[in-house]
């Protein structure tokens, strides 16, 4: 039976934040279930429900689904937001992946030991100016339009919006070479399910405490 | 103007391989430019072929494609590979997402260095033996058909076996346990387009040598 969407994670962003941003984003209400042991994420292990023994797991139209990639595939599509036709998904795909892969790097640094934190924020922050922001400026700049892709609302302004305020809570500056991505930014927050989820309140996570790391990393490899 | 792809990459497997094995499968003659020199590399960058400065670089259907994902995808969508609807792409999406893991561990095993590399071999056939086989295992004996998803070849069949092999490679035995997955990969390697790709000749890469780490290292000027 369909019902609500339900989200199996633990009560941070991790790799379920993207796919908070992109329900959110589409309208869709969702549920949550936090684990916080190790013994429950076990537990959830043992029950055979995780195909590859790992989280995200989102209970989704009869599906227990992982996976974040095909997760998110799967609710862009439903929900009208990867392109009109192969063309444009792929370059959805390629700006979304590109987010994906600075996700990993943010989502990875607090997990640095003290000494080599500094270096690995300048390495973030030298990837975002230099390489990926860069990218999405040009593109909005070569067709002029409000969106990524397609001059419509899709996942990408979804994942990138989601990348850019991340950064930003590590270097506020980060976007002060990019004007157009300044723009994309105000505009794109304040399409109202984004405004509503940027909102205190909402089931938007914040970033984690360090004091928090050694938990959560106790959480997932014991 | 359109014409064969064109893939730009080192002359190895890394991440090209499973769009050279997609490419193969689905009968698309592709074309191949090697990177040798760190000069090639970033002349591309500098001619603006590159949108994040990566490579894979597919040129396929008047766009200069990259990330990985998004390039199998599109070939997958082209080509009749991806299923019929939603559903089964969302089973296909999360097949290839486990064999993505799985290969990208042997991927990165000749960049680590020796130390690492000796403890990791035998983390990762534990983890093809105890969580990535065991899943496509159960799929095909749930469903009892010869293709994982949808009762044809998909993106999915092609990846499990590039995995399979993959893995084989390091560990020979390592389908041991594994009757349904045998019977897989005999049947998918037999399929015309893919047992052509598994021919000495084709375009299929061996695996890395110390001169291709050494050539990707010199290239991306990394670690």
């Amino acid at each position: 039976m369909s019902g609500k969407v339900k989200l199996h994670y633990f009560n941070g962003r991790g790799r379920m934040e993207t796919i908070r941003w992109l329900l959110a984003g589409a309208g869709v209400e969702f549920e949550e279930y936090f684990f916080e042991t190790r013994e429950e994420l076990i537990k959830l292990q043992q029950s055979g429900v995780l195909l590859f023994q790992q989280v995200p797991l989102v209970e989704i139209d009869g599906m227990k689904m992982v996976q974040t990639r095909a997760i998110l595939n799967y609710i862009a599509a439903k929900h009208n937001l990867y392109g009109k036709d192969l063309k444009e998904r792929v370059l959805i795909d390629m700006y979304v992946e590109a987010t994906m892969d600075l996700n990993d790097l943010i989502m990875r640094h607090p997990m640095q030991p003290p000494e080599g934190r500094e270096k690995n924020l300048a390495l973030i922050v030298d990837k975002a100016t230099n390489r990926y922001f860069p990218a999405y400026e040009k593109v909005l700049k070569d067709h002029g339009q409000d969106y990524l892709v397609g001059n419509q609302f899709s996942r990408a302004d979804v994942q990138v919006l989601e990348t850019i305020l991340m950064m930003e809570e590590m270097k506020p500056d980060i976007l002060a070479k990019f004007p157009l991505l300044q723009g994309f930014k105000a505009r794109i927050s304040n399409i109202p399910t984004i405004k509503k989820f940027l909102q205190p309140g909402s089931q938007r996570k914040s970033k984690i405490e360090e004091k928090m790391v050694p938990q959560v990393m106790k959480i997932f490899y014991g | 103007m359109s014409g064969k792809p064109k893939l730009t990459y080192f002359n190895g497997r890394g991440r090209m391989e499973s769009i050279r094995w997609l490419l193969a499968a689905a009968g698309v003659e592709f074309e191949e430019d090697f990177l040798e020199t760190r000069e090639q590399y970033l002349k591309l960058i500098q001619d603006g072929h590159l949108l994040f400065d990566q490579v894979p670089l597919v040129e396929i259907d008047g766009m200069k494609m990259v990330q990985t994902k998004a390039i199998l995808s599109y070939i997958a969508g082209k080509h009749n590979l991806y299923g019929k609807g939603l559903k089964e792409r969302a089973f296909i999406d999360t097949y290839v997402e486990g064999t993505t893991d799985l290969m990208q561990m042997i991927l990165t095993l000749p960049f680590s260095p020796p130390e690492a590399k000796k403890k990791n071999l035998p983390l990762i056939i534990e983890k093809a033996k105890n969580r990535y086989f065991p899943a496509y295992e159960k799929a095909l004996k749930q469903h009892g058909q010869g293709f994982l998803v949808g009762n044809q070849l998909s993106w999915a069949d092609v990846h499990l076996l590039e995995a399979i092999l993959m893995v084989e490679e390091k560990e020979p035995t390592v389908l041991s346990e594994f009757p349904l997955l045998q019977g897989f990969k005999t049947r998918i390697s037999n399929m015309p387009t893919i047992k052509k790709f598994l021919q000495p000749g084709s375009q299929r890469k061996p695996q890395p040598d110390d001169k291709y780490v050494a050539t990707v290292m010199k290239i991306l000027k990394e670690g």
